[in-house]
């Protein structure tokens, strides 16, 4: 059996940096968490009840109480603030320290069930001529940035890539943007993390991080008007569990 | 000019229970269509126990999917052919447990008992008060909620069943049926707790008011116990939230009705609506849910200790800091969904600030049990599981506040196990330390000890067998809500993990069915209650169990606070709040009792 105690290991350029906040975390609550649940078994054990032994009659203590009061207010502002930093980071990426200029604009649209990318062909640019789509499949090349703008058709999905730490909810009438930098080549999972309706289950798809020469290969094999049409062979998208009885449209 | 004379509702109107008029209403208006506030009590226990119940019913049915994904579920043959053919649940159905499950134990389970239980139980008897302020609102209240849940019921029942789009109700999926395959369900459920809404502002009202104008003479409100503060300042949340509920859901009724669209997107509404307005009530609705639980913990704590709650000023404050600091943290709920992320920054050091009063209580707690002499009785053993549990809930509380982190566990299991270590390991162990403290007062008859104790050392070891591996899976980046998780490589090998819980959940299912016959058993066979069977303090125990209607023979007079345990120069380790503190005889409020010295039901005092 698999207990995971640790994160699987990043492959995006933000990654470790969650992951450091999760382990700084993960050590301030351990240690609460040990002191306070050995200091009640503690005394569960000490002040049980023994004959000719009478409970202190007391009503606290304002020194402890102030003193554990400060302490959680100080630690807690502690880690808001050092979270703060990797978070704008992540989520603005238009700003100071966000997307880098030279990241590849794409497009994401969702829809129940699938995800449709847009890539923006060698121009490097959206909404020209040759731009082509691809279903459920992301491809992108390893150290260099992406900024997707996510959106949706229909209801609200997540757009969900566990290794890269990256969860950006999509939703209708909004365009989101989300950047990303991949420092690892490989294929990953890629995930609706909303609950999306009956089909949510199996809203998967997939991203693949090319060398850098690589990518551009692949782009320029897509890059053709006949390429630009979805063909349904592109879906790497799952097969239903159970026959569904209706497919929602 | 009318010659009858009006009298003025005040307090002084109460009609004390008199001894030479047994109670001779009807059995009807006795037990169904009572006023008393004490069988309005046991009506929400039961209605409440029975959606818990079925709440559980449904986790299981989830916990079977997921631990054996596709196979057929034992007993599922029974099911009809819309839920899961042969068996094999479908992913509608499934999707539809989801949102069930949510909705009844959040809205039919644990509130109606934290809230609806404890909050008649409790209030009238905790002030001195023969009844609640309005005793015919009371009943409304609990016979309001009975329509809410038999609505939510047959929601399963409706062509397109139950509705699918989580508790949350997130729009669109909500608000337009083509999406989610749900057609009547989800008016049903809107409808449904708009009218469970009603019941909760009636309720809301009523303690409020019985709270503020009702207390004995010398109850001030530092005398109070601390369930009724937790369950006065939960009644303003309730009061205040309830509406923005309402409001929403009406919303998005009319959303999937008459055609307006507030949600949708394409004809200018907004998604994002929606989850303000839910998150908006849905936060503070969390601490609607924890509040009462921590007040009954602190009064089963400091009984179970035999000494006075630690820091009783501190105690309130904490549970006034964290009601009113839940107003403002809803969009932590929401970090992911697309809000302006600088909005994120500051729900970030809101909701990181809500830990201190937290904290707060929880070291409270321990001062409490410190040197103290623990008897652990079945409500302290429920208690102290509650503290150990509040303590994990709360932790794991602060990762998700941590906005990157949170960013790889939203919406995964590490949620599902911390919701469940507040809601679960969190109120419902106080519940059921509530209800074997405070059972022998309404019922007359003692839970049995040994089967509680059996249920309680149960339920602790497969609960946290349950939950505690999710926060694995979630770090593992498990999706919650998901049908079938297999389907996603990375989450393939998590298979043998989810097996492991789904068997720890039939066996915690399993365990209740302990405290279902210890229930039914004591109810008739159980061993008589004596009038004060926890040697405690509040007002309640010095009237016989169970209490006549009315409560009170005479006016109760409160003399110090209801912690004073183990004063010292006192031989008994307990000091009742009614009791004279210059060693004259207690009066008797008991229907038979003989009154002595200063009890003529007493004329009215300022309070405090």
């Amino acid at each position: 059996m698999r207990w995971d105690w640790i994160l699987p290991e990043p492959v995006s350029n933000l990654g470790a940096e969650i992951d450091s906040i999760y382990y700084l975390i993960l050590i301030i609550t351990g240690v609460i968490f040990v002191v306070v649940e050995v200091a009640l078994v503690w005394f569960l054990i000490r002040y049980r009840r023994r004959d000719g032994r009478r409970a202190e009659y007391s009503h606290g203590n304002k020194t402890a109480e102030v003193v554990w009061t400060v302490i959680p207010f100080v630690l807690v502002l502690f880690i808001a603030y050092t979270s703060n930093d990797v978070w704008l980071k992540a989520k603005l990426a238009d700003h100071e320290g966000g997307a880098p200029p030279d990241a590849i604009p794409m497009r994401v649209m969702a829809k129940q069930f699938e995800w449709n990318v847009t890539y923006p062909g060698p121009d490097g640019r959206l909404d020209t001529e040759d731009d082509f789509a691809v279903r459920n499949q992301l491809h992108m090349p390893v150290d260099r940035a992406v900024r997707v703008e996510l959106g949706s058709d229909d209801v609200i999905h997540s757009f969900f890539l566990p290794d890269f730490r990256v969860k950006q909810d999509a939703v209708p009438g909004m365009m989101i943007p989300v950047w990303f930098e991949a420092n690892r080549t490989g294929e990953y999972d890629w995930a609706c993390a909303e609950l999306c309706g009956l089909g949510h289950y199996r809203m998967r798809a997939s991203v693949t991080v090319h060398e850098a020469g690589e990518f551009e290969q692949w782009q320029a094999s897509r890059g053709t008007p006949a390429a630009a049409r979805i063909a349904p062979a592109d879906t790497a998208g799952a097969q239903p569990t159970t026959s569904e009885s209706e497919e929602s449209a | 000019m009318s010659t009858t004379q009006l009298v003025a509702p005040n307090v002084s109107a109460q009609h004390w229970a008199d001894p030479s008029h047994p109670d001779e209403r009807p059995f009807i208006r006795k037990y169904v269509f009572s006023t008393d506030h004490k069988v309005i009590g046991c009506q929400f226990m039961f209605l409440s126990l029975f959606f818990l119940l079925v709440g559980g019913l449904l986790a299981m049915m989830m916990r079977w999917q997921l631990g054996y994904p596709g196979q057929p579920m034992p007993g599922g043959g029974v099911l009809p052919e819309t839920m899961a053919p042969g068996g094999i649940l479908l992913p509608e159905f499934y999707n539809s447990l989801v949102t069930m499950h949510g909705t009844f134990m959040i809205f039919f389970a644990i509130m109606p008992l934290l809230v609806g239980m404890f909050g008649n139980w409790l209030i009238p008897l905790h002030v001195g008060a023969s009844d609640m302020a309005f005793p015919r609102l009371n009943m409304m209240s609990f016979w309001i909620t009975i329509p809410a849940g038999l609505i939510m019921v047959a929601s399963f029942f409706v062509a397109g069943g139950a509705s699918g789009a989580g508790w949350t109700g997130y729009a669109p999926l909500s608000a337009v049926p083509e999406y989610s395959g749900v057609y009547m369900g989800q008016k049903l459920w809107c409808i449904s707790l708009v009218i469970l809404g009603f019941g909760s502002l009636m309720g809301a009202v009523n303690y409020i008011t019985t709270i503020v104008n009702m207390r004995a003479p010398g109850m001030s409100w530092f005398r109070l116990p601390l369930p009724v503060w937790a369950l006065f300042i939960t009644s303003i949340l309730v009061l205040l939230a309830m509406p923005v509920l309402a409001g929403a859901l009406i919303m998005l009724l009319f959303d999937q009705l008459i055609g307006t669209s507030f949600f949708l997107p394409e004809t200018g509404g907004q998604p994002l609506m929606w989850q303000h307005l839910f998150w908006y009530f849905g936060h503070p609705e969390v601490y609607i849910l924890i509040l009462p639980a921590m007040g009954i913990a602190s009064e089963v704590i400091s009984n179970g200790s035999r000494k006075p709650i630690f820091g009783y000023p501190a105690m309130v404050g904490a549970i006034v800091a964290i009601a009113f600091l839940g107003w403002v943290v809803w969009g932590h709920h929401m970090f992911m969904s697309g809000m302006n992320p600088l909005l994120g920054s500051s729900f970030m050091v809101s909701t990181m600030v809500i830990a201190v009063p937290s904290a707060i209580k929880v070291f409270n707690w321990l001062g409490t049990m410190w040197r103290g002499s623990i008897h652990f009785h079945v409500p302290m053993l429920n208690a102290v599981a509650f503290v150990a549990m509040f303590v994990i809930g709360g932790l794991s509380g602060v990762f998700m506040a941590s906005t990157p982190v949170d960013i790889y566990i939203h919406d995964t299991y590490f949620i599902v196990a911390h919701l469940h270590y507040v809601l679960f390991g969190g109120s419902l162990f106080a519940i059921f330390a509530g209800l074997y403290y405070w059972f022998p007062k309404y019922y007359g008859r003692m839970l049995n000890p040994m089967l509680g104790k059996i249920h309680f050392a149960l339920t602790f070891v497969f609960y946290n067998l349950v939950f505690f591996p999710m926060h694995n899976l979630g770090l593992a980046g498990h999706i919650r809500r998901i049908y079938d998780p297999n389907q996603y490589g990375f989450l393939e090998p998590l298979q043998p993990v989810n097996t492991f819980i789904t068997l720890s959940a039939f066996l915690l299912g399993a365990a209740q069915l302990v405290f279902i016959f210890n229930l039914a058993w004591s109810l008739w066979r159980g061993q008589r209650a004596p009038a004060n069977p926890w040697n405690a303090n509040s007002l309640e125990w010095s009237l016989p169990s169970p209490p006549p209607h009315g409560n009170f023979t005479a006016m109760p007079h409160v003399y110090r606070g209801p912690y004073e345990y183990s004063v010292t120069g006192r031989e008994a380790d307990f000091w009742p709040q009614w009791e004279p503190p210059d060693g004259r005889p207690a009066p008797d409020h008991s229907p038979d009792g003989v009154l002595i010295g200063d009890q003529k039901p007493a004329s009215r005092e300022p309070h405090r």
